[in-house]
């Protein structure tokens, strides 16, 4: 037990030091401090699935709609109501949670693959809206002209818009704050409920629990991470797109979960890693990088099906 | 006003026809094997370029036939070889291979025919219109209609008076109990998916025709399958039939008041159908709820 205990410690201490000292070790490797920043975001991001997926069970194939609003809304924030980061990540938040609170209460007596489908036809909503309504969101051409401002913290000014490093720590304090908050739900008897229901939801009824109300509570909690992931992504590049809110994304996230290992904690930041840097590079070298990325789908599914720490669980436990 | 109004609903009419296809095909393969079959748009663009591809030796007809039955062939492999291997895991497995095998399809089309779209003939007879009146009537979009209406009631004939039409029904409410009586579900399911896969060819055929050919020509049309399945009830084949047709209607007469709304619609009559009857128009009660 103790040896486990300063084991999963030793890794956490690793995965950490790994996320802080990024800018320095990964120009060796050939990477660059805004690709660390976007993983970082998409990390979240996929982390926010796997809150639904994996600790409660429910499939959602639509959750690059919550990450898109996200997006859009701080970037909407910052270009016409005010010139803040803080603020336009809380408007970002604020809007893709609330929206997918309140879409969440429609859905949340569909069950499994029916929910996956009405999860991707809502969030398909946003996207033609994005698309459609080019006076607000430029359309097609995205949501350009606005920027992260610095930050006041009124004894001293940071200046993370154009200091790559200075908005890789920002965002990794933002990804640390969602990633604790996280972690203490799950680490708390709700969090337990949500696992109870999603080893045996009859069970869990027959116990009294009310299934829908904590799908509902789980669901509207991943969408308020989830756009908080959407919001810091967008200023990355300062710039924000319909396909972001598109459900191919969604299917990106849900594979970034697959392939890390959805029973774990940290396997959905491993599987954007790894996603985000293989697809950067194989869009590099080849044309046909989405056959790459569709075989390694399909190959995922059919013999990684826990990914990529369960494989190495699996291994120490045999 | 009048006009306008009846070359809109003629107009969603066809285009809802067009979903019905689709959408069936899609529902097929749901109600027994309870897959979501993401690729469907996939093998539609297959089927649309195979009848490119074999129009030059087989003609118009010869192509209109061929190409969805070797759809359907190419969908039987892939059933055989990839979709087996998810039957009875859990729901995400089979919505993430058929979401990696939709990418792989439009890259591999993208390689063989190239990414830009190409020009698309139909025979002169069909490509007139009617009579200057209904000028927006051609003869093609009624030929296309009629092909759809044919194609869903064959199917509908198959399942209802057939061996195997009874058993994919049977296997659609209980499937466990369809193989406890000695089907080899095996066989029947695989044969399903191709049933599934050549409407979905032949809407690629149809579509080319109308729409022309692009390796994302499916696109566009996968989301509103998918709502006409929820719509029309889960389950339900009239339903799903219903569902396409009323979504298309709908977005034709939105497309008279409120254009850019028009995609819009059929997103709004699914949130209302499921905030009013949840199990959708025609679902059985307690179908993958």
């Amino acid at each position: 037990m103790t040896s486990g205990r300063t084991r999963q410690g030793a890794i956490l201490a690793a995965i950490w030091a790994a996320l802080i000292f990024a800018p320095y070790w990964m120009p060796l490797f050939g990477g660059y401090t805004a690709l660390g920043t976007r993983v970082l975001a998409i990390g979240l991001g996929a982390m926010s699935v796997n809150f639904l997926l994996g600790f409660t069970g429910v499939l959602s194939f639509g959750h690059a709609a919550w990450f898109g609003l996200g997006a859009y809304g701080a970037g909407l924030c910052l270009k016409w109501v005010a010139a803040s980061t803080p603020l336009g990540l809380l408007a970002g938040t604020l809007v893709g949670g609330i929206a997918g609170g309140l879409l969440g209460a429609l859905l949340v007596r569909r069950r499994g693959i029916y929910f996956a489908m009405v999860t991707i036809a809502f969030g398909q909503v946003f996207y033609y809206i994005a698309f459609q309504w080019s006076s607000l969101t430029g359309g097609d051409d995205g949501l350009r002209g606005f920027a992260r401002q610095p930050l006041h913290l009124g004894f001293a000014t940071i200046n993370i818009l154009n200091n790559a490093t200075a908005f890789y720590y920002f965002a990794l304090l933002c990804f640390a704050l969602a990633v604790g908050i996280m972690g203490f739900i799950l680490r708390s008897p709700f969090g337990h409920t949500m696992i109870a229901i999603r080893e045996n939801e009859r069970r869990a009824r027959f116990l009294g629990i009310a299934i829908e109300l904590h799908i509902w509570i789980a669901f509207t909690l991943s969408c308020f991470f989830m756009a908080f992931s959407g919001a810091l992504y967008a200023m990355v590049n300062n710039f924000a797109d319909p396909r972001m809110l598109h459900y191919s994304l969604s299917g990106d996230f849900v594979i970034m979960a697959v392939m890390g290992g959805m029973r774990t904690f940290w396997g959905p930041l491993l599987g954007a890693v790894v996603f985000v840097v293989l697809q950067d590079y194989i869009s590099s070298i080849t044309v046909n990088w989405m056959s790459f990325i569709g075989l390694m789908i399909v190959a995922i599914v059919l013999f990684f099906p826990r990914g990529l720490l369960g494989l190495l669980r699996q291994r120490k436990t045999a | 006003m009048i006009d306008l109004l009846l070359f809109n609903a003629t107009n969603g009419l066809i285009i809802g026809a067009f979903y019905a296809l689709m959408a069936i095909g899609l529902s097929l393969i749901l109600n027994l094997s309870n897959v979501i079959n993401f690729a469907h748009g996939g093998f539609l663009v297959i089927g649309a370029y195979l009848s490119y591809s074999l129009t030059p030796y087989l003609g118009f007809w010869g192509a209109l036939i061929v190409a969805p039955f070797l759809t359907a062939a190419i969908g039987f492999l892939v059933e055989r070889l990839l979709i087996r291997r998810v039957y009875g895991r859990d729901p995400l497995y089979s919505l993430l291979l058929t979401f990696g095998l939709a990418f792989i399809i439009e890259d591999g089309t993208r390689q063989i025919w190239g990414a830009l779209g190409k020009p698309t003939s139909i025979p002169a007879f069909l490509s007139k219109p009617l009579s200057y009146q209904f000028f927006f009537i051609t003869g093609y979009r009624l030929f296309m209609v009629a092909i759809v209406v044919l194609a869903i009631a064959v199917l509908f004939v198959l399942l209802r008076y057939t061996r195997a039409g009874i058993r994919v029904r049977a296997g659609t409410l209980d499937l466990e109990t369809v193989a406890a009586l000695g089907i080899n579900i095996r066989t029947l399911r695989s044969i399903n998916f191709a049933v599934g896969i050549f409407l979905a060819g032949l809407a690629g055929v149809l579509a080319s025709g109308q729409l022309g050919l692009e390796p994302t020509m499916g696109d566009g049309l996968l989301m509103p399958s998918f709502i006409a399945i929820i719509v029309g009830g889960v389950g339900s084949l009239t339903g799903t039939l219903l569902g396409g047709l009323m979504i298309g209607v709908a977005a034709g007469l939105t497309a008279v008041v409120f254009p850019s709304a028009s995609d819009a619609i059929m997103y709004v009559i699914m949130a209302v159908v499921l905030l009013v009857r949840p199990r959708g128009l025609l679902g059985e009660e307690g179908m993958l709820t």
